[in-house]
Protein backbone atom coordinates (compact mmCIF):
# COMPACT_ATOMS: atom_id res chain seq x y z
CA UNK A 1 0.00 0.00 0.00
CA UNK A 2 1.63 3.58 -0.83
CA UNK A 3 2.59 5.16 2.53
CA UNK A 4 -0.34 8.02 3.10
CA UNK A 5 1.84 10.62 4.83
CA UNK A 6 5.62 11.05 5.92
CA UNK A 7 7.25 11.86 9.06
CA UNK A 8 10.76 12.63 7.78
CA UNK A 9 12.72 13.23 11.21
CA UNK A 10 12.33 11.78 14.60
CA UNK A 11 12.28 14.76 16.15
CA UNK A 12 9.66 16.13 13.95
CA UNK A 13 5.92 17.28 15.52
CA UNK A 14 4.10 17.20 12.30
CA UNK A 15 3.68 14.67 9.25
CA UNK A 16 3.58 15.81 5.32
CA UNK A 17 0.23 14.01 3.58
CA UNK A 18 1.26 12.48 0.96
CA UNK A 19 -2.39 12.22 -0.83
CA UNK A 20 -5.86 13.68 0.11
CA UNK A 21 -6.59 12.71 3.52
CA UNK A 22 -9.99 13.64 5.33
CA UNK A 23 -11.26 14.33 8.80
CA UNK A 24 -11.64 11.18 10.66
CA UNK A 25 -8.79 9.42 9.24
CA UNK A 26 -6.37 7.04 11.74
CA UNK A 27 -3.03 6.96 10.30
CA UNK A 28 -0.16 5.10 11.52
CA UNK A 29 3.07 6.83 11.29
CA UNK A 30 6.37 5.41 11.75
CA UNK A 31 8.27 8.11 13.59
CA UNK A 32 11.97 6.90 14.65
CA UNK A 33 11.55 3.75 16.08
CA UNK A 34 8.18 4.17 17.05
CA UNK A 35 5.09 4.26 15.48
CA UNK A 36 2.22 6.88 16.75
CA UNK A 37 -1.44 6.86 15.62
CA UNK A 38 -3.09 9.82 14.63
CA UNK A 39 -6.59 10.16 13.98
CA UNK A 40 -7.50 13.84 11.74
CA UNK A 41 -9.32 16.47 13.12
CA UNK A 42 -9.70 17.86 9.63
CA UNK A 43 -9.14 17.35 6.70
CA UNK A 44 -5.29 18.21 4.92
CA UNK A 45 -4.64 18.26 0.83
CA UNK A 46 -1.77 16.40 -1.04
CA UNK A 47 1.61 18.06 0.56
CA UNK A 48 0.00 20.05 3.16
CA UNK A 49 0.88 18.67 7.21
CA UNK A 50 -0.90 17.31 10.38
CA UNK A 51 0.16 17.46 13.99
CA UNK A 52 1.20 14.77 15.83
CA UNK A 53 1.31 16.54 19.40
CA UNK A 54 -0.50 18.76 21.74
CA UNK A 55 1.05 22.25 21.41
CA UNK A 56 0.57 25.18 23.41
CA UNK A 57 0.88 28.89 21.54
CA UNK A 58 4.75 29.54 20.90
CA UNK A 59 6.03 26.35 20.03
CA UNK A 60 8.34 25.11 17.76
CA UNK A 61 6.71 23.82 14.88
CA UNK A 62 9.33 20.88 13.83
CA UNK A 63 9.96 19.23 10.34
CA UNK A 64 13.13 17.76 8.30
CA UNK A 65 14.16 18.00 12.36
CA UNK A 66 14.54 21.50 12.51
CA UNK A 67 11.93 24.74 13.12
CA UNK A 68 10.13 25.67 10.77
CA UNK A 69 8.11 28.46 12.63
CA UNK A 70 6.09 29.03 15.63
CA UNK A 71 2.18 28.01 16.55
CA UNK A 72 0.15 31.10 17.08
CA UNK A 73 -2.66 29.30 18.94
CA UNK A 74 -3.18 25.88 20.69
CA UNK A 75 -2.31 23.04 18.16
CA UNK A 76 -4.06 19.23 19.03
CA UNK A 77 -2.63 15.85 17.48
CA UNK A 78 -4.68 15.57 14.39
CA UNK A 79 -5.09 19.32 13.84
CA UNK A 80 -3.89 20.72 10.19
CA UNK A 81 -1.03 22.62 10.32
CA UNK A 82 -0.30 25.83 7.99
CA UNK A 83 -0.40 29.49 7.83
CA UNK A 84 -3.40 29.63 9.76
CA UNK A 85 -2.21 28.44 12.60
CA UNK A 86 2.38 28.72 12.35
CA UNK A 87 3.83 32.06 11.56
CA UNK A 88 7.68 32.31 10.44
CA UNK A 89 10.30 34.10 12.39
CA UNK A 90 12.28 35.42 9.34
CA UNK A 91 11.64 38.19 6.79
CA UNK A 92 9.28 39.67 9.77
CA UNK A 93 9.20 43.34 8.44
CA UNK A 94 6.15 43.93 10.41
CA UNK A 95 7.02 43.18 13.91
CA UNK A 96 10.17 45.50 13.01
CA UNK A 97 8.08 48.35 12.24
CA UNK A 98 6.08 47.77 15.31
CA UNK A 99 9.41 47.74 17.56
CA UNK A 100 9.88 51.05 15.81
CA UNK B 1 31.20 9.39 -18.26
CA UNK B 2 32.25 11.83 -21.28
CA UNK B 3 30.41 14.42 -23.35
CA UNK B 4 30.87 15.74 -26.48
CA UNK B 5 31.27 19.63 -26.41
CA UNK B 6 33.02 22.88 -27.69
CA UNK B 7 36.05 23.93 -26.70
CA UNK B 8 37.02 27.47 -26.02
CA UNK B 9 39.89 29.77 -26.01
CA UNK B 10 39.55 30.33 -21.81
CA UNK B 11 39.92 26.62 -21.44
CA UNK B 12 36.11 26.11 -20.47
CA UNK B 13 33.82 24.02 -22.70
CA UNK B 14 30.87 25.03 -24.19
CA UNK B 15 27.79 21.96 -24.52
CA UNK B 16 25.72 24.71 -27.05
CA UNK B 17 27.33 27.15 -29.90
CA UNK B 18 25.33 29.93 -29.90
CA UNK B 19 26.45 33.45 -31.17
CA UNK B 20 24.76 35.82 -28.32
CA UNK B 21 22.92 39.11 -29.36
CA UNK B 22 23.57 40.81 -25.92
CA UNK B 23 21.10 44.21 -25.15
CA UNK B 24 23.24 46.75 -23.25
CA UNK B 25 20.25 48.79 -21.90
CA UNK B 26 16.69 48.12 -21.74
CA UNK B 27 16.43 49.96 -24.67
CA UNK B 28 17.77 48.45 -27.38
CA UNK B 29 15.39 45.06 -26.56
CA UNK B 30 13.69 45.48 -29.61
CA UNK B 31 16.28 45.22 -31.86
CA UNK B 32 18.35 43.06 -30.37
CA UNK B 33 14.85 40.23 -31.06
CA UNK B 34 14.63 41.69 -34.02
CA UNK B 35 18.12 40.60 -35.29
CA UNK B 36 18.17 37.22 -33.13
CA UNK B 37 14.65 35.97 -34.61
CA UNK B 38 16.35 35.86 -38.13
CA UNK B 39 19.34 34.72 -37.04
CA UNK B 40 19.54 30.62 -37.09
CA UNK B 41 22.52 29.84 -34.47
CA UNK B 42 21.80 32.74 -32.33
CA UNK B 43 20.08 33.25 -29.10
CA UNK B 44 19.15 36.60 -27.63
CA UNK B 45 19.91 38.37 -23.99
CA UNK B 46 17.17 41.10 -23.32
CA UNK B 47 16.82 42.37 -19.62
CA UNK B 48 15.59 45.45 -18.13
CA UNK B 49 18.41 47.24 -16.89
CA UNK B 50 21.18 49.27 -17.70
CA UNK B 51 20.71 53.00 -17.44
CA UNK B 52 18.74 54.96 -14.85
CA UNK B 53 20.78 53.45 -11.85
CA UNK B 54 23.12 54.07 -9.50
CA UNK B 55 26.47 53.14 -9.82
CA UNK B 56 26.55 49.87 -7.92
CA UNK B 57 23.73 49.01 -9.75
CA UNK B 58 25.29 49.87 -13.29
CA UNK B 59 28.47 48.03 -11.85
CA UNK B 60 26.06 44.97 -11.31
CA UNK B 61 24.46 45.44 -14.54
CA UNK B 62 27.91 45.64 -16.47
CA UNK B 63 29.69 42.35 -14.72
CA UNK B 64 26.94 40.16 -15.17
CA UNK B 65 26.67 41.02 -19.23
CA UNK B 66 30.95 40.68 -19.16
CA UNK B 67 30.20 37.20 -17.64
CA UNK B 68 27.34 36.14 -19.66
CA UNK B 69 29.43 36.95 -22.63
CA UNK B 70 32.02 34.68 -21.14
CA UNK B 71 29.01 31.73 -21.16
CA UNK B 72 30.92 29.06 -22.63
CA UNK B 73 27.47 28.13 -24.70
CA UNK B 74 28.33 31.47 -26.43
CA UNK B 75 30.99 31.40 -29.66
CA UNK B 76 31.04 34.89 -29.74
CA UNK B 77 28.87 38.27 -28.98
CA UNK B 78 27.23 40.77 -31.05
CA UNK B 79 26.20 43.38 -28.36
CA UNK B 80 23.56 46.00 -29.50
CA UNK B 81 23.88 49.29 -27.40
CA UNK B 82 21.30 52.17 -28.13
CA UNK B 83 24.52 54.92 -27.37
CA UNK B 84 23.65 57.31 -24.24
CA UNK B 85 22.59 54.22 -21.30
CA UNK B 86 24.60 54.51 -18.25
CA UNK B 87 26.45 51.27 -18.73
CA UNK B 88 29.57 51.79 -20.49
CA UNK B 89 29.26 49.33 -23.97
CA UNK B 90 32.92 49.88 -24.84
CA UNK B 91 33.86 48.57 -21.45
CA UNK B 92 31.42 45.66 -21.95
CA UNK B 93 32.64 44.82 -25.25
CA UNK B 94 36.52 44.89 -23.78
CA UNK B 95 35.47 42.67 -20.65
CA UNK B 96 33.10 39.98 -22.70
CA UNK B 97 37.12 40.53 -25.86
CA UNK B 98 39.02 39.40 -22.87
CA UNK B 99 37.65 35.67 -22.63
CA UNK B 100 38.99 35.62 -26.92
CA UNK B 101 35.78 35.48 -27.96
CA UNK B 102 34.67 37.76 -31.23
CA UNK B 103 32.34 40.85 -29.87
CA UNK B 104 30.79 43.30 -32.22
CA UNK B 105 28.54 46.29 -31.73
CA UNK B 106 25.93 47.83 -33.11
CA UNK B 107 24.80 51.75 -31.81
CA UNK B 108 21.63 51.84 -32.59
CA UNK B 109 21.72 56.01 -32.31
CA UNK B 110 25.32 56.51 -33.94
CA UNK B 111 23.98 54.50 -37.09
CA UNK B 112 20.70 55.64 -37.51
CA UNK B 113 18.15 54.23 -35.80
CA UNK B 114 16.45 50.96 -35.88
CA UNK B 115 16.00 49.60 -39.28
CA UNK B 116 19.83 50.15 -39.82
CA UNK B 117 20.88 48.91 -36.77
CA UNK B 118 18.60 45.58 -37.07
CA UNK B 119 20.28 45.59 -41.06
CA UNK B 120 23.75 45.71 -39.68
CA UNK B 121 23.22 44.07 -36.88
CA UNK B 122 21.96 40.86 -38.97
CA UNK B 123 25.04 41.31 -41.28
CA UNK B 124 27.35 40.77 -38.55
CA UNK B 125 25.32 38.16 -37.04
CA UNK B 126 25.40 35.70 -39.87
CA UNK B 127 29.39 36.34 -40.30
CA UNK B 128 29.77 34.89 -37.08
CA UNK B 129 27.28 32.36 -36.98
CA UNK B 130 28.85 30.95 -40.38
CA UNK B 131 32.77 31.00 -38.64
CA UNK B 132 31.73 29.66 -34.97
CA UNK B 133 29.59 26.97 -36.76
CA UNK B 134 32.81 25.57 -38.26
CA UNK B 135 33.80 24.29 -34.64
CA UNK B 136 33.66 20.56 -34.71
CA UNK B 137 32.67 18.98 -30.94
CA UNK B 138 35.13 16.87 -28.81
CA UNK B 139 35.25 14.47 -26.15
CA UNK B 140 35.58 15.76 -23.07
CA UNK B 141 35.28 14.36 -19.10
CA UNK B 142 32.35 14.91 -16.95
CA UNK B 143 34.61 16.97 -15.00
CA UNK B 144 34.95 19.87 -17.38
CA UNK B 145 30.60 20.49 -16.73
CA UNK B 146 29.64 23.34 -14.93
CA UNK B 147 25.84 22.83 -13.54
CA UNK B 148 23.58 25.67 -12.29
CA UNK B 149 20.74 24.06 -9.60
CA UNK B 150 17.56 25.92 -9.17
CA UNK B 151 14.52 25.37 -8.11
CA UNK B 152 10.85 27.36 -8.66
CA UNK B 153 6.91 27.38 -8.19
CA UNK B 154 8.17 24.93 -5.35
CA UNK B 155 5.20 22.79 -3.40
CA UNK B 156 6.00 20.42 -0.31
CA UNK B 157 7.01 17.63 -3.21
CA UNK B 158 10.63 19.63 -4.16
CA UNK B 159 11.68 19.18 -0.64
CA UNK B 160 10.64 15.45 0.15
CA UNK B 161 12.30 14.16 -3.77
CA UNK B 162 13.15 16.49 -6.46
CA UNK B 163 15.75 18.77 -4.39
CA UNK B 164 17.53 15.55 -3.15
CA UNK B 165 17.23 14.04 -6.18
CA UNK B 166 18.96 17.19 -7.63
CA UNK B 167 21.40 17.58 -4.83
CA UNK B 168 22.38 13.41 -5.36
CA UNK B 169 23.58 14.23 -9.09
CA UNK B 170 25.51 17.72 -7.95
CA UNK B 171 27.27 14.90 -5.01
CA UNK B 172 28.11 12.51 -8.32
CA UNK B 173 29.43 14.91 -10.53
CA UNK B 174 31.51 17.02 -7.64
CA UNK B 175 32.85 13.33 -6.78
CA UNK B 176 33.91 13.07 -10.62
CA UNK B 177 35.74 16.76 -10.28
CA UNK B 178 32.80 18.54 -11.97
CA UNK B 179 31.34 21.90 -10.76
CA UNK B 180 27.79 23.18 -9.16
CA UNK B 181 26.75 26.65 -8.61
CA UNK B 182 23.27 27.16 -6.60
CA UNK B 183 21.83 30.57 -5.31
CA UNK B 184 18.44 31.39 -4.30
CA UNK B 185 19.66 33.64 -1.03
CA UNK B 186 16.59 34.12 0.47
CA UNK B 187 15.80 30.60 0.71
CA UNK B 188 18.41 30.13 2.73
CA UNK B 189 16.72 31.81 5.91
CA UNK B 190 16.02 29.03 8.10
CA UNK B 191 18.37 26.57 6.89
CA UNK B 192 21.72 28.93 6.73
CA UNK B 193 22.64 26.66 9.76
CA UNK B 194 23.17 23.92 7.73
CA UNK B 195 24.94 25.12 4.94
CA UNK B 196 27.30 27.18 7.51
CA UNK B 197 28.72 23.65 8.45
CA UNK B 198 29.62 22.43 5.07
CA UNK B 199 31.76 25.76 4.02
CA UNK B 200 35.62 25.29 3.52
CA UNK B 201 36.46 27.92 5.01
CA UNK B 202 35.20 30.24 8.17
CA UNK B 203 35.87 32.91 5.67
CA UNK B 204 33.34 31.22 3.78
CA UNK B 205 31.13 30.96 6.45
CA UNK B 206 30.87 34.17 7.22
CA UNK B 207 30.26 35.10 3.40
CA UNK B 208 27.21 32.77 3.87
CA UNK B 209 25.91 34.50 6.57
CA UNK B 210 26.22 38.05 5.72
CA UNK B 211 24.90 37.37 2.26
CA UNK B 212 21.70 36.00 4.03
CA UNK B 213 21.60 38.96 6.67
CA UNK B 214 21.79 40.97 3.53
CA UNK B 215 18.79 39.41 1.85
CA UNK B 216 16.81 39.09 4.38
CA UNK B 217 17.43 43.11 5.69
CA UNK B 218 16.17 44.10 2.22
CA UNK B 219 13.14 42.32 2.75
CA UNK B 220 12.23 42.98 6.23
CA UNK B 221 13.19 47.34 5.06
CA UNK B 222 9.66 46.79 3.32
CA UNK B 223 8.01 46.73 6.82
CA UNK B 224 6.01 43.91 5.98
CA UNK B 225 5.86 40.24 6.60
CA UNK B 226 7.76 38.24 3.60
CA UNK B 227 4.98 35.44 3.56
CA UNK B 228 3.39 36.12 0.34
CA UNK B 229 6.73 37.04 -1.68
CA UNK B 230 8.78 34.08 0.17
CA UNK B 231 7.18 31.71 0.22
CA UNK B 232 4.91 32.44 -2.58
CA UNK B 233 1.00 32.23 -2.89
CA UNK B 234 1.68 29.37 -5.12
CA UNK B 235 4.00 27.53 -2.37
CA UNK B 236 1.26 28.14 0.54
CA UNK B 237 -0.92 26.34 -1.95
CA UNK B 238 1.64 23.99 -2.43
CA UNK B 239 2.08 23.18 1.19
CA UNK B 240 4.81 25.27 2.26
CA UNK B 241 3.87 27.34 5.68
CA UNK B 242 7.05 29.17 6.14
CA UNK B 243 10.23 30.30 4.50
CA UNK B 244 12.44 28.12 6.99
CA UNK B 245 10.20 25.30 5.73
CA UNK B 246 10.69 26.23 2.29
CA UNK B 247 15.04 27.21 2.74
CA UNK B 248 15.47 23.71 4.28
CA UNK B 249 13.56 21.71 1.51
CA UNK B 250 15.41 23.74 -0.96
CA UNK B 251 19.17 23.64 0.25
CA UNK B 252 19.40 20.00 -0.15
CA UNK B 253 19.10 20.84 -4.12
CA UNK B 254 22.87 21.84 -3.93
CA UNK B 255 23.65 18.31 -2.45
CA UNK B 256 25.99 17.74 0.23
CA UNK B 257 29.69 18.41 -0.14
CA UNK B 258 31.89 21.29 0.63
CA UNK B 259 30.92 24.87 0.03
CA UNK B 260 34.74 26.37 -1.42
CA UNK B 261 33.12 29.65 -1.40
CA UNK B 262 30.22 32.28 -2.37
CA UNK B 263 30.51 34.68 -5.25
CA UNK B 264 28.75 38.49 -6.11
CA UNK B 265 25.56 38.20 -8.05
CA UNK B 266 27.42 38.52 -12.11
CA UNK B 267 30.25 37.22 -10.87
CA UNK B 268 32.45 34.15 -12.31
CA UNK B 269 33.51 31.49 -9.66
CA UNK B 270 36.91 30.30 -10.20
CA UNK B 271 37.88 26.49 -9.61
CA UNK B 272 36.12 23.03 -9.42
CA UNK B 273 33.31 22.16 -6.32
CA UNK B 274 29.99 23.64 -4.94
CA UNK B 275 29.90 27.28 -4.88
CA UNK B 276 26.94 30.00 -4.09
CA UNK B 277 26.49 32.95 -6.04
CA UNK B 278 24.38 35.31 -4.37
CA UNK B 279 20.89 35.61 -6.14
CA UNK B 280 17.05 36.27 -5.74
CA UNK B 281 14.99 33.52 -5.65
CA UNK B 282 12.90 34.79 -8.62
CA UNK B 283 13.05 32.78 -11.58
CA UNK B 284 14.19 35.48 -14.21
CA UNK B 285 17.18 36.81 -12.37
CA UNK B 286 18.37 33.82 -10.79
CA UNK B 287 18.66 31.77 -14.25
CA UNK B 288 20.75 34.73 -15.24
CA UNK B 289 23.16 34.75 -12.26
CA UNK B 290 23.69 30.68 -13.01
CA UNK B 291 24.22 31.67 -16.79
CA UNK B 292 26.81 34.38 -15.62
CA UNK B 293 27.98 32.41 -13.40
CA UNK B 294 29.27 29.67 -15.82
CA UNK B 295 26.86 26.91 -15.79
CA UNK B 296 26.73 25.26 -19.61
CA UNK B 297 23.19 23.58 -17.97
CA UNK B 298 20.80 23.72 -15.07
CA UNK B 299 19.04 21.41 -13.38
CA UNK B 300 15.58 23.22 -12.07
CA UNK B 301 13.04 21.55 -10.06
CA UNK B 302 9.69 22.39 -9.77
CA UNK B 303 6.85 21.28 -7.37
CA UNK B 304 3.65 23.15 -9.32
CA UNK B 305 4.96 23.31 -12.94
CA UNK B 306 7.97 26.77 -13.80
CA UNK B 307 8.35 26.46 -17.11
CA UNK B 308 10.83 28.99 -17.97
CA UNK B 309 14.81 27.92 -19.88
CA UNK B 310 17.11 30.48 -20.76
CA UNK B 311 17.79 31.34 -24.38
CA UNK B 312 20.99 29.70 -24.49
CA UNK B 313 21.52 27.45 -21.57
CA UNK B 314 19.77 24.34 -21.42
CA UNK B 315 17.42 23.75 -18.30
CA UNK B 316 16.26 20.29 -17.67
CA UNK B 317 13.27 20.40 -15.69
CA UNK B 318 12.52 17.89 -12.40
CA UNK B 319 9.40 17.36 -10.67
CA UNK B 320 8.58 14.72 -7.82
CA UNK B 321 4.52 15.63 -8.27
CA UNK B 322 3.29 13.16 -10.22
CA UNK B 323 0.43 15.26 -11.31
CA UNK B 324 2.01 18.27 -12.24
CA UNK B 325 4.35 16.10 -14.57
CA UNK B 326 1.42 14.31 -16.10
CA UNK B 327 -0.37 17.86 -16.49
CA UNK B 328 2.69 19.89 -17.53
CA UNK B 329 4.29 17.28 -19.74
CA UNK B 330 5.32 19.95 -22.26
CA UNK B 331 7.45 21.52 -19.79
CA UNK B 332 9.17 18.84 -17.67
CA UNK B 333 11.95 16.64 -18.73
CA UNK B 334 12.09 14.20 -15.82
CA UNK B 335 9.51 12.65 -12.98
CA UNK B 336 11.32 11.95 -9.62
CA UNK B 337 8.94 8.97 -7.94
CA UNK B 338 7.95 10.46 -4.65
CA UNK B 339 8.08 6.83 -3.10
CA UNK B 340 11.37 6.73 -3.03
CA UNK B 341 12.54 8.74 -0.38
CA UNK B 342 15.05 6.79 1.33
CA UNK B 343 17.91 6.30 -1.23
CA UNK B 344 18.04 9.27 -3.62
CA UNK B 345 21.74 7.37 -5.43
CA UNK B 346 19.95 5.56 -8.50
CA UNK B 347 17.60 8.75 -9.39
CA UNK B 348 20.72 11.22 -8.78
CA UNK B 349 22.77 8.75 -11.50
CA UNK B 350 19.86 8.81 -13.45
CA UNK B 351 20.02 12.91 -13.59
CA UNK B 352 23.62 12.36 -14.06
CA UNK B 353 22.88 10.81 -17.06
CA UNK B 354 20.12 13.01 -18.24
CA UNK B 355 23.02 16.00 -17.99
CA UNK B 356 25.89 13.66 -20.24
CA UNK B 357 22.93 13.44 -22.85
CA UNK B 358 21.74 17.31 -22.35
CA UNK B 359 25.33 18.31 -22.41
CA UNK B 360 25.99 16.03 -25.76
CA UNK B 361 23.12 17.63 -27.87
CA UNK B 362 19.55 15.93 -26.52
CA UNK B 363 17.30 19.01 -26.58
CA UNK B 364 15.31 20.46 -23.29
CA UNK B 365 11.37 20.68 -23.28
CA UNK B 366 12.48 24.46 -22.09
CA UNK B 367 15.19 24.67 -25.63
CA UNK B 368 12.30 22.61 -27.96
CA UNK B 369 9.75 25.18 -26.87
CA UNK B 370 12.12 28.40 -27.04
CA UNK B 371 10.71 29.04 -23.29
CA UNK B 372 12.81 31.65 -21.28
CA UNK B 373 13.71 34.27 -23.53
CA UNK B 374 12.86 37.33 -21.16
CA UNK B 375 15.11 37.02 -18.37
CA UNK B 376 16.57 39.88 -16.15
CA UNK B 377 19.67 40.78 -14.02
CA UNK B 378 18.96 41.31 -10.16
CA UNK B 379 19.28 45.35 -9.41
CA UNK B 380 19.39 45.98 -5.56
CA UNK B 381 19.00 50.35 -5.42
CA UNK B 382 16.37 52.35 -6.70
CA UNK B 383 15.83 53.14 -10.47
CA UNK B 384 16.19 56.92 -10.87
Amino acid sequence: MKQEAVVLNARDNVATALRPLQAGDVLRLGVGERTVEIRLKAQVPFGHKFSLAQLAPGSSIIKYGEVIGTSTETIQPGDYVHVHNVASGRGRGDLAKAVK
Amino acid sequence: MSFQGYRRQDGSVGIRNYVGIISTVGCANDVTWWISQEVKGSAPFLHGQGCGQTQPDLDQVTRTLISLGWNPNLAGVVLVSLGCEGVLADRIAAGIAESGKPVEMVVIQKIGGAKKAVAQGLSLARAMVAEVSKLRKEEFADSELVVGVKCGASDTTSGLAANPAAGAACDLLIDNGGTCIFGETTEFMGAEHILVRRAATSQVAEKIMSIVTRMEKRAIDMGFDMRGGQPTTGNIAGGLTTIEEKSLGAIVKGGSRTIQDVYEYGERPRGKGLFIVDSPGREIECLTALAAAGAQVILFTTGLGAPQGFPFVPVIKITANPDTYERLLDHLDVLVDLSERNDFSEVGRVLHREIIEVASGKQTKAEMLDYGSFPNIFTIGPVI
